[in-house]
């Protein structure tokens, strides 16, 4: 007998909204005497497979996942999943899932590993901690985390009493563009970014490698925008696939954007291109901005970029004739060089000008709606020492800076740091100069990594603690700024495995067990959701049935012919010039810095993403590692002919510092720069636990051993190490 | 009978690979076998280069190569008018695998020939194909050529389109849509 999709729906309704309950079977009359049919149930939940925070639904068939599918009334899914969110079902049935609490019985990073139950496991680490408390201040453990369970984390160890933690989404990743975007608009351009791409007649990819990068919703409005004739213009010494969709392909010489951003922003003032209704009733500064980039000429810049000044003044044109509707793309990863916010502060200013922002075509606005914050408990937490999270540097984000943490721990200054969490954050692959990672964690009395799989940062653990996948547990729910607003939910759709627990969970369990049982209020997350619905007055049932709430009436995309529109700077207008940046002693308008090049024979080490994997968390993913089992060194095809080396082969990179990467297959191709190599972000895992990723590829990180800071918001540069290419012996 | 034909517009496929493991998952391709892929395929010096991403996948032939190869009649035209495989008249002698040109069949590990199926399970509750579904780009476009309104229909009738291996005479049921691209498949 077959049953059809209505026939389910039928029977679903009947059965109720159980969710991850067991599978209902139909015994009908007709079907006496058979195999009873299995009918699959359809949980709506939000992926955890990287961070754009898609709806998914997924197929579940006799308690097990057998399909995930795009949640369609999700703004950032609509109906559909990329590769990674398909290969959920991998990460859920990874044979290598750390599986029970371990506590390492050798030397600290030995991973003498030794099962423990969570009783056991958690009070370790409280009794662990209760000794640091005493001896050092309990500002002495510091969190280094990433995800959604950050919110438990953070408000366990302030509860503690500790205020330091860090986040790599920050200074490692998207923080620069995040600080030019809040000193020129008042506001960052939004995660996922608020761009109005479907829409662009012009989109400019600065590095962004939108198709390798596979974030859902903005990949959809990309491709629909090449559809419909957009014109793309990408600056990347790689041919990346946008490259392959653009119309002008600007293989620029690597550290050299802000030279032919300025260009750019030089040509379109001078001939005159600039939206002068826009930049006169939104921007002050203009003049500034105008007499700094005079001495940005195209030709000036040609030198820097290896880009001809003619093409620079074309594509300038290019932007000029489709204003507004020219989407110059922030970036998302900005942590290349030492001037990321004023390169970042340049991708600003050229938006404004061209009148990109609030409008058709460019960056979106944030919908209008204002939900009041519940906390995960009314209580307040302790007082505590000054915090070490945002450093030197005046315009660091909330998130906090990683080198930070590592800093304090490895010199005891202003304090000593004595113990680490990290959750949900891979430390050895996702922060710079590895060794420094090493040397601090040998410092530390303390190490708890919570995770879902055995990554190399877990390996380093005193004490692991299994965290279940994001198909098994709740999470806080997301709110969604997209066009309109929403709210997304994570709900289990089968019921964890192993002995895995909920981060939640977790954290409410080691509260108690530091005396600390008031700040985690509820009985189970769900119950703390249904009591934060009921405050925000959505309703919880239509959620969980829906997986996503809409709010229609909150969108306003743009901004209105002739409105009187006020940004949230200090002005209340875009601030092209930077008075905020002047009083800190910063340039107010971007200043061209050169950057170190590769001498002959060495290599500027690039790297990037591929679509079918989220930096390392994927490498070992079933599901995933059979479309991508390992990375391959991307390497010109004249210098492959001139050293000998062969498609496919395999080699060895060693960087200025002397440190030898895994063996790496080369990529010999035209579509690179001969300056350059290239790496996909996140693999050549040292971790034994993880049998399909151990030693497969290059890991970009272990060759990052430099990194400069960008002295204005701590952000990181990390594309100032450089390769030489060697013969795997 | 219904012609269901896949329009593939080229210049809309992102390369992301979501159709790759949409279709694995659907039908439970086993490890180490795919029922469709991407082709990437590169053109010219740098930095003056041209690049094709290209899904590829059974082409549904009319004239299906496969089908006239088969000594049991396991490969067969279906009432919807599909190339399918029955398992169960399938002996696996994969002459079926190399009659296609097109390097579409794979020997499943319990012993026969597979395919895609243009996710006919999926057709029958009126859905489309898995791989369809995910398109981040848009780029796999499904339905009836039979339908004068259909999606497929408008697109063969708006753009030039060419077929695999068109001299191969097999009829290929997937059209490929292009702006730029000149070289042939």
């Amino acid at each position: 007998m077959s049953i059809t999709r209505r026939d389910f729906l039928k029977i679903a309704a009947v059965t109720g909204g159980a969710v991850a309950a067991s599978t209902p079977v139909v015994k009908s009359v007709l079907a006496l005497g058979k195999k009873p049919v299995s009918l699959p149930q359809y949980v709506p939940t939000t992926c955890e497979m990287c961070f754009w925070r898609c709806g998914a639904i997924a197929k579940v068939l006799d308690g097990k996942v057998v399909k995930l599918d795009g949640n369609p009334i999700h703004p950032n899914s609509r109906g559909k999943l990329c590769a990674r969110g398909h290969g959920g079902i991998g990460l859920l049935y990874d044979p290598d899932r750390l599986k029970t609490p371990l506590i390492n019985t050798g030397a600290r990073g030995e991973a003498k590993f030794k099962k423990a139950s969570w009783d056991e496991a958690l009070g370790f680490v409280a009794d662990k901690m209760q000794k640091i408390k005493e001896k050092y201040g309990p500002e002495s453990v510091a969190l280094l985390t990433h995800g959604t369970i950050s919110a438990y984390f953070l408000h366990l160890l302030q509860a503690y009493g500790s205020p330091n933690f860090a986040m790599p989404s920050f200074a490692l990743c998207r923080g620069a563009r995040g600080v030019a975007f809040e000193v020129t608009f008042g506001e960052d351009v939004g995660n996922p970014e608020r761009l109005d791409l479907q829409n662009s007649k012009v989109i400019v990819l600065i590095g962004s490698h939108l198709g390798e990068n596979a974030h859902n919703s903005q990949c959809q409005e990309f491709a629909e925008a090449v559809g419909k004739g957009a014109t793309v213009i990408v600056l990347d010494p790689r041919f990346s696939t946008a490259a392959g969709k653009a119309q002008y392909w600007l293989p620029i010489k690597p550290a050299t954007d802000l030279a032919l951003l300025l260009a750019w922003i030089n040509v379109i003032i001078n001939e005159g291109l600039y939206d002068k209704e826009y930049v006169a009733k939104y921007t002050t500064g203009f003049n500034e901005v105008a007499k700094a980039v005079k001495e940005y000429t195209p030709e000036w810049a040609e030198k820097e970029t290896d880009i001809p000044a003619s093409l620079i003044v074309e594509t300038a044109r290019v932007m000029g004739k489709n204003k507004p509707s020219v989407l110059i793309h922030p970036g998302r990863h900005t942590a290349w060089y030492s001037d990321n916010v004023q390169r970042q502060r340049a991708v600003a200013i050229l938006t404004a000008i061209l009148g990109a922002y609030g409008r058709p075509g460019g960056v979106y606005l944030n919908p209008k709606k204002k939900l009041e914050p519940v906390f995960l408990s009314e209580k307040d937490y302790p007082d505590h020492k000054q915090e070490l999270n945002k450093g030197k540097y005046p315009f660091a984000g909330e998130e906090g800076i990683t080198h930070e943490i590592v800093r304090a721990t490895l010199t005891d200054e202003p304090y000593p740091i004595k113990a680490w969490f990290t959750t949900g954050t891979n430390i050895m692959k996702a922060m710079p100069n590895q060794r420094a990672t090493l040397n601090a964690v040998q410092k530390l009395d303390l190490l708890v990594a919570v995770d879902m799989m055995p990554y190399d940062g877990v390996m380093l653990a005193d004490v692991v603690l299994p965290e279940c996948t994001y198909l098994e547990r709740h999470d806080d729910f997301f709110t969604v700024k997209e066009r309109s607003f929403g709210i997304s939910i994570r709900q289990p759709v089968v019921q964890p495995m192993y002995d895995t627990k909920p981060g939640w969970w977790i954290a409410k369990e080691l509260g108690k067990r530091l005396g600390l049982e008031e700040y985690f209020p509820w009985n189970t997350f769900e119950d703390f959701l249904k009591a934060k619905a009921q405050i925000w007055g959505i309703d919880y049932a239509e959620l969980a049935k829906n997986g996503y709430i809409d709010f229609p009436e909150s969108a306003k995309p743009y901004i209105s012919s002739g409105e009187d529109f006020k940004f949230k700077t200090p002005s209340g207008k875009i601030e092209l010039y930077s008075k905020e940046l002047k009083e800190h002693g910063f340039d107010a308008v971007p200043k061209y810095t050169k950057h170190a090049q590769p001498s002959e024979g060495w290599f500027r080490l690039i790297y990037g993403r591929a679509p079918v994997h989220t930096f390392s968390r994927t490498t070992n993913n079933p599901s995933l590692w059979e479309l991508m089992e390992e990375n391959v060194a991307w390497i010109n095809s004249k210098i492959a002919k001139r050293m000998g080396l062969k498609n496919n082969e395999y080699i060895v990179l060693v960087n200025q510092d002397g440190v030898k990467s895994n063996k790496v297959r080369a990529k010999v191709t035209e579509r690179i720069r001969p300056d350059c190599i290239y790496i996909v972000h996140g693999f050549g895992s040292t971790s034994k636990l993880l049998k399909k990723a151990y030693l497969r590829g290059a890991d970009d990180q272990q060759l990052i051993t430099r990194y400069v800071i960008d002295p204005i918001g701590g952000t990181v540069g990390m594309r100032v190490n450089f390769v030489k290419i060697a013969k795997e012996v | 009978m219904p012609k269901y034909v896949m329009v593939i517009d080229v210049e809309k496929c992102i390369g992301c690979m979501a159709c790759v493991i949409a279709c694995k998952k659907e039908n439970n391709v086993p490890e180490e076998h795919f029922r469709t892929r991407v082709v990437e395929e590169v053109r010219g010096e740098f930095p003056n280069l041209r690049m094709e991403l290209r899904s590829e996948l059974c082409n549904h032939c009319e004239n299906a190569p496969c089908i006239d190869a088969c000594p049991t009649r396991a490969s067969h035209r279906a009432k919807d008018g599909t190339v399918q495989i029955d398992s169960v008249k399938c002996i696996g002698c994969k002459a079926c695998i190399l009659a296609c040109p097109y390097d579409a069949r794979y020997s499943h590990p319990k012993g026969f020939a597979d395919k895609c199926t243009f996710c006919d399970h999926r057709l029958k509750e009126g859905k489309k194909p898995a791989c369809v579904e995910t398109c981040l780009g848009k780029s796999r476009i499904f339905g009836d050529l039979e339908e004068a309104n259909s999606e497929v229909a408008e697109l063969l009738r708006k753009h030039d389109s060419s077929v695999r291996l068109e001299f191969a005479g097999t009829r290929p049921r997937v059209f490929y849509i292009k702006k730029k691209f000149a070289g042939g498949l």
